[in-house]
């Protein structure tokens, strides 16, 4: 189970920086989304599985059996979910408000902030 | 109990701010009030943690791994106090900076919640904490550099948003990967597991991990291409802001893991962290020559002076880390003054255009003279605060026989001068251009609040004392890890 959750871990991250990495801002989007189920998996998995063994202390005992499933990353990924939840709200319309404002969702069209923008080089635009 | 107030002053404020949502004059006025009373209180937990070393407070009463501690040593409670003077002067320049559709839209409720992210980062002993304290101040700064809605805010937002977001998923995983290895998040906890570990690789390369993450928010190289896409898209007054908190907290993390945590592989950790500080002392100031608009020019050379700190860090010795705080501070300082100037400028004469800039220093000898002083600092010419971090570093430099790191350093220090000698040049000294605007009237909410730090700034090169005896004791905090972890964990064994 352990490997598996790696495996998939691992391959949410390469399609995460793969899609991070396109020109469209809905791609990295998902890219951003993909990543963070990535590193979510990758703390479900960072204290060792254990399948159907809550980390409750059995009526009589003062201690946890030896081996329990671990609740703190489980408390984490809940956390890192619900941080992701907003700053995706966030990020959808802040890309649809670039989207609106710059009427194109390619990255190329997004230089005003390193070079001189498009529309204030006469022509350029009509020429693409 | 003191230490939470840094956390919890903020947050009141915060939400007292959103309360007084149709009301923007009480938003201005409680935002001022606020950061007074922030800095009253930095300054008592400065004077408190100067005495003791370090304070914890156990949230919850949770006992120290199991919890999550607030720790405030002299390093963090250093950076606290100028957190909150950088906060207040920007507050009260604000006054005037801010104009009233930002206020209307939030941007006081967002300033504190900023702070409160940024005091927390500064204040908290545990890694995942401390994620989540970056996501707040983070989604703070999202918002305050979008607001406004122009289409460069926008862009800017975008690029600033993303290369974050992305920073804070490689975070997030290096604080899984070491709770796989350690089994605790607690940094006092962690500084005491890793060293047992027999797993020296994988700590190295969740260390590299952080570094990287760290790397992004502190904007060194090659990890800083968002800042200067993003940094002069927001109104001056932010724009200082950021450029006084935002990356220094990046710095601030890199300073607390790489002493506390990752000291395992200092041989190759510190010296990756070396090379760093170079490129990007060089990369920074490369960039700022070829900028002709103001605030580009001072966001490049944000990149630049981030380099200074990280070669303190890579240095790893008493002298250097005491440098790199000196550094800190002064650089928080004097880069926030100069982007305040920046505004002034903005406001006479109508443009950041450095060409169509020009006769300032006939015309308002005062913002002159006001620019001169945090500039030459900045460059690092005696007697100003910059002087003294630049020695302390040099010297510690060459105690270690970091020659070459050492003759960058000071050759950015000279191109530093050049790029500062450029703006003075266009912008104050040369003649007026033919097509200038016309001067306006400068308010004292401008004028006055920038004067203080510029004073301050000059306060702490003139007499540079108390503030090294200060990051002297930090220093030693940090090299001397024991003292944080006997203070935090207590007797748990």
């Amino acid at each position: 189970m352990t490997l598996l959750l790696a495996i998939a871990a691992g391959v949410l991250f390469a399609a995460g920086i793969y899609m991070v990495l396109r020109r469209s801002l809905l791609k990295i989007l998902i890219g951003l989304l993909l990543l963070g189920y990535a590193v979510n998996l990758l703390l479900f998995n960072s204290a060792v599985l254990v399948p159907g063994r809550p980390p409750l202390i059995p009526a009589g005992q003062d201690q946890p059996p030896a081996v329990y499933a671990d609740p703190l990353a489980q408390a984490l990924i809940l956390t890192a979910i619900v941080i992701s939840f907003g700053v995706t709200a966030f990020v959808v319309v802040l890309f649809r408000k670039a989207y609106a404002v710059v009427d194109s969702d390619d990255l190329n069209d997004m230089r005003c902030t390193d070079l001189p923008c498009l529309d204030e080089l006469p022509g350029k635009r009509s020429e693409q | 109990m003191t230490i939470v107030l840094p956390i919890l002053l903020p947050m009141g404020m915060g939400a007292l701010s959103l309360l007084l949502w149709k009301r923007p004059l009480a938003q201005r006025v409680l935002a001022v009030v606020s950061c007074a009373a922030l800095v009253g209180v930095n300054a008592w937990l400065l004077m408190d943690v100067q005495q003791v070393g370090v304070r914890v407070v156990q949230i919850g009463n949770w006992l120290a791994p199991f919890g999550i501690s607030l720790v405030v040593d002299v390093l963090s409670a250093l950076l606290l106090l100028t957190v909150a003077v950088i906060a207040l002067v920007v507050t009260l320049y604000g006054q005037v900076g801010i104009d009233e559709g930002r206020v209307r839209s939030g941007y006081y409720p967002l300033l504190h919640f900023l702070l409160m992210g940024v005091n927390g980062a500064l204040s908290t002993g545990d890694l995942f904490n401390l994620y989540v304290w970056f996501e707040v101040l983070l989604m703070a700064s999202f918002v305050l550099i979008a607001l406004g809605g122009g289409r460069e805010n926008i862009e800017g937002a975008v690029k600033y948003v993303v290369l974050n977001l992305l920073a804070s998923t490689l975070f997030l995983s290096g604080v899984g990967l070491l709770y796989n290895l350690a089994g605790t998040l607690n940094m006092a906890d962690l500084a005491r597991q890793l060293p047992t570990l027999q797993a020296l690789n994988q700590v190295t390369l969740v260390a590299i991990l952080f570094l990287i993450a760290f790397g992004i928010k502190a904007a060194a190289f090659p990890l800083f291409f968002w800042l200067p896409a993003s940094y002069h898209t927001p109104p001056v007054t932010v724009t200082a802001l950021f450029s006084g908190l935002l990356t220094k907290v990046g710095v601030y993390a890199l300073l607390r893991t790489f002493t506390l945590l990752f000291v395992q592989d200092v041989a190759f950790t510190h010296t990756v962290l070396l090379v760093m500080a170079g490129a990007t002392m060089v990369s920074g100031v490369l960039g700022a020559a070829a900028q002709t608009d103001f605030r580009r020019l001072l966001s490049f050379h944000i990149i630049s002076q981030i380099g200074y700190p990280l070669m303190g860090l890579g240095l790893f010795t008493q002298a250097s880390l005491a440098a790199a705080i000196y550094f800190l501070v002064h650089v928080m300082l004097a880069k926030t003054a100069l982007f305040l100037v920046a505004g002034m400028v903005e406001r006479l004469q109508g443009t950041f255009d450095l060409k169509k800039l020009g006769g300032l220093y006939t015309r308002r000898l005062d913002v002159a003279v006001l620019f001169l002083l945090p500039a030459l600092s900045l460059a690092g010419l005696p007697p100003l605060s910059g002087f003294f971090a630049k020695l302390g570093l040099v010297k510690a430099g060459l105690a270690q026989g970091q020659g070459v790191l050492v003759f960058v350093s000071l050759a950015v220090s000279l191109m530093t001068l050049y790029s500062m000698t450029k703006v003075w040049n266009e912008a104050f000294w040369k003649e007026s251009p033919a097509q200038l605007m016309p001067t306006r009237s400068l308010s004292p909410w401008l004028w006055l609040p920038t004067a203080a730090l510029v004073l301050l700034s000059l306060w702490i090169g003139l007499l540079p004392g108390p503030l090294f005896a200060l990051a002297n004791q930090a220093a030693e905090l940090l090299l001397h890890p024991e003292l944080y972890v006997r203070a935090v964990l207590g007797g748990v064994p």
